[in-house]
C-alpha cells in the first residue's frame, strides 16, 4: 500500500470516527487529530519529495503505484505525485487544518456538517494524488456533490438557490469533462493496443488532431468552469456568499485550484497542440475573467461578494498564466493558486469571523472595527496587502512571474492581453483599499459592535497558520518555485515537440 | 422427444417449483402457518436464487427455440435478487388488512411474469419470445390493479393491460411480416435472410415499436406515470425496475442477433428514441409532486440510459447494459422501499410530505438520499460507475454527441434528484412525518440496497465478471 493512500484514507478514517463520535467534543477531537495528520502527512511528503530530488531523481512522478481497477476498460487506481501536485496537497491540507478551527463551533448538526466536509476532502486529496484519468474524475465529482448539502443546509442568504446554481453548473461543467475524458480515452491508442487512462501513458503517444481539437475546448471549459472561466463564473460569487465559513474557505482555497490543476494536468498536458492552435479563444476569456472580476468587486458591498469576485479575478489569473504555454508563466500560474488558495482562505475565515460577531456582512454597516477587534483587523490588513500584490507577501512572488512569463511571448495579441490583465493589480488595489478604508478605519458607527470581543485562541490559531504560510511563500519562494519549475518540465517538453 | 432437454431449462423448472409449492401453500397449509406464509415465500426464493447462481455450459434445446447462454444466469440472478428485495419490501403491505388474504395471489403472480420473462430472455425464436412476453405482461395487469378498491389502481390496471395488448399487437404484427419475408422464426435463420428490404424495415419498425411500448420510450410512455401512480408502490417498483431490465436485454440481444443487418437503420432510429426519451423524460419529471410520478418519469430517463448501451451493440455495451441494469435495481429498488415504507404507514407521498424528513427518520433519509444520488450517478455511489461505463459504451462507437446530450441530461435529473433532498434536509416543516418503527423485512431490504449501492461501484469485481461472460454473446 503506497503511502500516498494515506491522503484518501485518513479522511475516511475521520469520516467513521466521526460517525461513532457522541458530543462536540469527540467531534472536535477527530477532526483536529485527522487535519493535523493530514498537515504532518504533506510536510513530511514534501521534505521527503525534496530530498528525493536533491539526491537526483528524475522521475517524472515520484512514490507512484497502481493497482488495476476495472481490467475490461484498463482503468487501474493509479497515484503519483510531482511537485506540483505536492503543493496542492500541501495547500489542501493546511486549508483543511484551518477550516476545521474556524468553524470551531458549528451549529446546527455539527456531526452531519464535518463528515460532508470530510467527504469533500476525500475528493480533493484524491484528485491531486491520482494520475488515472477515471480516478481523477471520479474524485472530481466527490468533490462537488457535498458542496450542495454544506451550502443549502449550513449556508446563510440565498442559500437554497446558490447551492442548486453552484452544483448544477460544476456539474455542467464535468459533463463537458467526461466527454472530453472518454475521447481522451477512445483516442490514447492510436497506432492500436490498448485505450488507456493513465496520464502518463497517454501523453506518451501523440493523439491525432482533429481529435485533439475536438476534445481540448471540452475539457478545458469542463476545468475552467470549477476554475471560474467567464462567462461559467457565475456559480462562484453566490455560492461563495452563501457558504459557511470553512467551505468556503476549502471551495475558494482549493476547489477552484482542481479546476486550473486539471486544466493543464489533463487538458494541456495531453492535447498540446491544440493547446497552441485554441489557446487565444480562451486567453480572450480569462483576460475578461481578471478584469470583470475585478470592476466586480469593486461596487459589491458584501464582504463575501467582493472577495468572491476577487477570487473570480486571480483565479482568472490562474488560467490566464497557464495559456501562456511557458514554464515561467506556468510556475507563476501554480504560484497564484498557492498564494491564491491561502489568501482568500484567510479572507473567508475573517470574514465568518467578522460575520459571526457583527451578523452583518455589508460594508456600509461597519466601521473603525480597528477599535474593537484589532487582532482581526490587522489580520485583514495583511490579507489585504497580500492580495494587491505587496512584496514580502505571496501575492507578488505569484504575480510577477505570472506576467514576467507572459510578457516572454512576443506576439502582439498576448503582450496586449498581459497588459489588460496587468491593470487587474491595480483595481485590486482600489477594492481592497476601499474595504480596508471603510471597514477598519474611523469611528465605530454602531455603537453595539463597541461590546464585540476580539479573536478567540481557535481563530487565532487558524489565521496566524495562513499567514504565516503566506509570509513564508512571500519572503523564501524560490525553493516552491524550484519545486513547481522542474515538474513543469515534462508539460513544456510536450508544448515544444 | 427427449427430455433431458427439459434439463437446460433448470432454471426455469425450478422457479415453476417454487410456484407450485407457494400456490399449495397457500391452500392446503392450516391456519397456524398461514401467518408464515411470507416467510416461507422469501426462504423459498431464496433457496431459488442461491440454486441458481452458478452457470453451467451453453446449450440450446428444443431445436434451437430455447437457448442457454452463461450471460442469462447472470441476468437472471440479479433479477432474482431484485425480486427478492420486492417481497421483502412488499411484506408489510401484504399484511395489511385489505391485501392479506390475497398474498398468496401476489406471490403467484408476480413469479409468472418472472417466468415469462426468463423465457423471453432465453427464447431462441419469435415465438417463444412473445409467448415469454405475453407471460410477463398479462399478469402484470393483474399486479397492477391489485388494490382493486381503489379507483386508481383499477384504472390503471386497465391502462396498463390496454396499451401492453396493443403493444403486444404491433409486435407480433411486425413478427408475422418478419415471417413473411424469411419464411421462419427462428432467430438465426431469420438473421441470415434479412437483407433491410422495405418491407423488413416496416417489420421491423412495427416490431421495435411495440417493444418502445414495453420499456417505456419516448414517444410511447404515456401509460407509464398513470400506471406507476395507480399501481402499489411495491408493484410499481417491480414493474420499473425487473420488467424494465429484462426487456432491454432482450431487445439489446434480439437487435444484435437478429437485426445486425440493418445496423445502421436501427441504429439512426434508436438515436432519435434516446434522445427523445432522455430530455423529454427529465423534464417532465421536474414537475412532478407525486412522488411515485416523480420515479416513472425518472425510471423513463433511466431506460433511455439503458439504451445506450444498446446503440452501442458491443461487448462493452452488453456488459454495461447488464451492470447497469443491477445498479439500476439496487437504487430503484432503495428509494421505492423508502416510498413503500412511508406511504404504508402514514399515506403519504408528495414531496412536500417529505420536507423536514431528516429529523425525525435520519435513516430513511439516508437510504433516500443514497439512492437518488446513486441514480443521479454521483460517486463513490454505484450510479456513477454504472454511468461512466454506459456512456463509455456508446463512446466507443463514436457517439460522442449522444453521450453529450445524456450528459447534459443527467443535470437535469440531478436537479429533480436534488429537490427530493432538499425537502428532507433542508426545507422546514411545521409536521414532518411522525417517528415510527418500520418492520424487520423493509429494513434487511434497505440494508442490502445501500449495501448494494456503496459497493457495486468500488469493489471491481461485479463488473468484471459480468464483463467475462458477456464477450461469449
Amino acid at each position: 500500500m503506497n503511502f500516498l493512500s494515506l491522503f484518501v484514507l485518513i479522511p475516511l478514517l475521520m469520516m467513521l470516527g466521526l460517525w461513532v463520535s457522541a458530543d462536540m467534543k469527540q467531534i472536535r477531537a477527530v477532526m483536529v487529530t485527522g487535519a493535523s495528520m493530514l498537515l504532518v502527512l504533506s510536510l513530511g511528503l514534501l521534505a521527503s519529495f525534496l530530498s528525493e530530488r536533491a539526491a537526483g531523481n528524475t522521475a517524472e512522478m515520484l512514490y507512484m503505484a497502481d493497482v488495476m481497477w476495472f481490467a475490461p476498460l484498463n482503468i487501474h487506481y493509479a497515484v503519483g505525485v510531482d511537485g506540483i501536485s505536492v503543493a496542492m496537497l500541501l495547500l489542501s491540507s493546511v486549508i483543511v487544518f484551518t477550516g476545521v478551527f474556524a468553524s470551531w463551533n458549528m451549529n446546527p448538526m455539527p456531526k452531519e456538517f464535518f463528515l460532508w466536509f470530510c467527504l469533500l476532502s476525500v475528493g480533493v486529496f484524491g484528485f491531486f494524488i491520482s494520475i488515472d484519468l477515471f480516478t481523477m474524475f471520479m474524485f472530481y465529482e466527490i468533490a462537488l456533490i457535498p458542496m450542495y448539502l454544506l451550502i443549502g443546509v449550513w449556508g446563510t442568504g440565498r442559500k437554497e438557490y446558490s447551492a442548486m446554481k453552484l452544483t448544477l453548473m460544476l456539474m455542467g461543467g464535468s459533463a463537458l469533462l467526461l466527454v472530453g475524458i472518454l475521447g481522451i480515452y477512445f483516442n490514447s491508442a492510436p497506432e492500436g493496443g490498448n485505450y488507456t487512462m493513465n496520464i502518463l501513458e497517454i501523453a506518451q503517444n501523440q493523439m491525432p488532431m482533429n481529435a485533439q481539437r475536438l476534445f481540448f475546448p471540452l475539457t478545458f471549459v469542463g476545468f475552467g468552469v470549477l476554475g471560474a472561466l467567464f462567462p461559467f463564473h457565475t456559480w462562484s460569487p453566490d455560492g461563495h456568499a452563501s457558504a459557511p465559513t470553512s467551505v468556503s474557505m476549502l471551495h475558494a482555497g482549493v476547489l477552484m485550484k482542481l479546476g486550473g490543476y486539471g486544466c493543464f494536468r489533463v487538458a494541456i498536458f495531453l492535447m498540446p497542440e491544440a493547446a497552441h492552435e485554441l489557446s487565444w479563444i480562451f486567453i480572450i476569456l480569462t483576460g475578461i475573467s481578471v478584469v470583470y472580476g475585478a470592476f466586480s468587486a469593486c461596487v459589491q458591498t458584501d464582504l463575501k461578494y467582493i472577495n468572491a469576485y476577487s477570487s473570480v479575478s486571480h483565479c482568472g489569473l490562474v488560467l490566464f498564466a497557464i495559456l501562456m504555454l511557458n514554464q515561467t508563466a506556468m510556475t507563476g500560474a501554480v504560484l497564484q493558486m498557492l498564494s491564491h488558495g491561502l489568501m482568500t482562505a484567510l479572507f473567508f475565515a475573517l470574514i465568518g469571523m467578522i460575520y459571526g460577531r457583527t451578523h452583518t456582512r455589508d460594508i456600509r454597516e461597519m466601521s473603525g472595527l480597528m477599535k474593537v477587534m484589532p487582532f482581526l483587523s490587522v489580520c485583514y490588513v495583511i490579507a489585504g496587502l497580500a492580495s494587491l500584490g505587496l512584496p514580502g507577501l505571496s501575492g507578488f512572488v505569484a504575480e510577477m512571474t505570472v506576467f514576467v512569463g507572459a510578457f516572454q511571448n512576443a506576439d502582439t495579441f498576448h503582450r496586449v492581453f498581459t497588459i489588460i490583465a496587468c491593470t487587474s493589480i491595480v483595481i485590486t488595489a482600489v477594492y481592497i483599499l476601499r474595504v480596508v478604508g471603510k471597514l477598519l478605519y474611523g469611528t465605530v458607527a454602531n455603537k453595539d459592535h463597541l461590546a464585540l470581543t476580539d479573536a478567540a485562541w481557535y481563530e487565532r490559531l487558524s489565521v496566524i497558520t495562513l499567514i504565516v504560510c503566506i509570509a513564508v511563500i512571500g519572503m523564501a519562494p524560490l525553493w516552491i518555485s524550484d519545486m513547481i519549475h522542474g515538474s513543469l518540465a515534462p508539460v513544456i517538453e510536450q508544448l515544444t515537440k | 422427444m427427449d427430455y433431458s432437454n427439459f434439463l437446460y431449462m433448470r432454471e426455469e423448472l425450478s422457479l415453476v417449483a417454487v410456484m407450485v409449492i407457494l400456490l399449495l401453500y397457500d391452500l392446503f397449509a392450516p391456519e397456524r402457518s398461514q401467518r408464515r406464509f411470507q416467510l416461507v415465500a422469501c426462504i423459498l426464493f431464496g433457496v431459488h436464487t442461491v440454486l441458481n447462481l452458478f452457470p453451467h455450459e451453453e446449450a440450446t434445446a428444443f431445436g434451437g427455440m430455447y437457448v442457454y447462454r452463461p450471460m442469462l444466469t447472470v441476468l437472471k440472478s440479479i433479477l432474482n435478487v431484485g425480486v427478492l428485495i420486492v417481497f421483502l419490501q412488499a411484506h408489510a403491505w401484504l399484511e395489511s388488512e385489505k391485501a392479506v388474504i390475497r398474498r398468496g395471489e401476489f406471490y403467484f403472480l408476480t413469479l409468472s411474469t418472472l417466468l415469462g420473462m426468463y423465457f423471453m430472455m432465453s427464447a431462441g425464436d419469435f415465438l417463444l419470445f412473445f409467448i415469454g412476453l405475453e407471460t410477463a405482461s398479462i399478469p402484470m395487469a393483474a399486479l397492477v390493479a391489485f388494490d382493486k378498491y381503489k379507483h386508481k389502481s383499477a384504472e390503471a390496471g386497465a391502462k396498463y393491460i390496454l396499451s401492453a395488448v396493443f403493444a403486444s399487437a404491433l409486435s407480433l404484427y411486425g413478427i408475422s411480416l418478419l415471417y413473411g419475408t424469411t419464411g421462419s422464426l427462428y432467430f438465426d435463420e431469420v438473421a441470415a435472410g434479412i437483407t433491410g428490404s422495405p418491407l423488413q424495415i416496416m417489420a421491423f419498425v412495427f416490431f421495435i415499436v411495440g417493444m418502445c411500448f414495453k420499456i417505456s420510450l419516448v414517444p410511447f410512455h404515456l401509460w407509464t406515470a398513470d400506471v406507476y401512480e395507480g399501481a402499489p408502490t411495491n408493484v410499481t417498483s417491480y414493474l420499473s425496475v425487473i420488467s424494465k431490465g429484462s426487456a432491454v436485454f432482450v431487445l439489446m440481444v434480439i437487435l444484435m442477433k437478429v437485426f445486425g443487418n440493418i445496423l445502421t437503420e436501427w441504429r439512426g432510429m434508436l438515436y432519435g428514441v434516446i434522445v427523445l426519451t432522455i430530455t423529454v423524460a427529465n423534464v417532465f419529471a421536474i414537475r412532478q409532486k407525486n412522488l411515485k410520478r416523480f420515479l416513472a418519469f425518472s425510471s423513463i430517463s433511466q431506460a433511455g440510459y439503458l439504451m445506450l448501451g444498446v446503440i452501442s451493440a458491443n461487448a462493452l455495451g452488453m456488459t454495461s447494459l447488464v451492470y447497469y441494469v443491477l445498479v439500476y435495481m439496487v437504487s430503484n429498488l432503495g428509494a421505492f422501499g423508502v416510498i413503500s415504507v412511508i406511504e404504508q404507514k402514514t399515506g403519504k407521498v408528495t414531496m412536500d410530505d417529505y420536507n423536514g424528513l431528516y429529523k425525525t427518520h435520519p435513516y430513511l433519509s439516508l437510504v433516500m438520499t443514497l439512492s437518488l444520488f446513486s441514480l443521479a450517478g454521483i460517486p463513490p455511489f454505484a450510479g456513477f460507475f454504472s454511468k461512466f461505463f454506459i456512456f463509455a459504451a456508446a463512446a466507443s462507437e463514436g457517439y460522442y454527441i449522444l453521450v453529450l446530450i445524456a450528459l447534459l441530461n443527467t443535470i437535469i435529473s440531478l436537479y429533480y434528484y436534488l429537490l427530493v433532498v432538499k425537502a428532507m434536509f433542508i426545507n422546514p416543516s411545521e409536521s414532518p412525518i411522525a417517528p415510527f418503527r418500520s418492520d424487520n423485512y423493509t429494513r434487511v431490504s434497505l440494508v442490502a440496497c445501500c449495501a448494494g449501492i456503496v459497493l457495486l461501484g468500488i469493489l471491481s469485481v461485479v463488473y468484471q465478471q459480468i464483463s467475462l461472460f458477456s464477450f461469449g454473446m
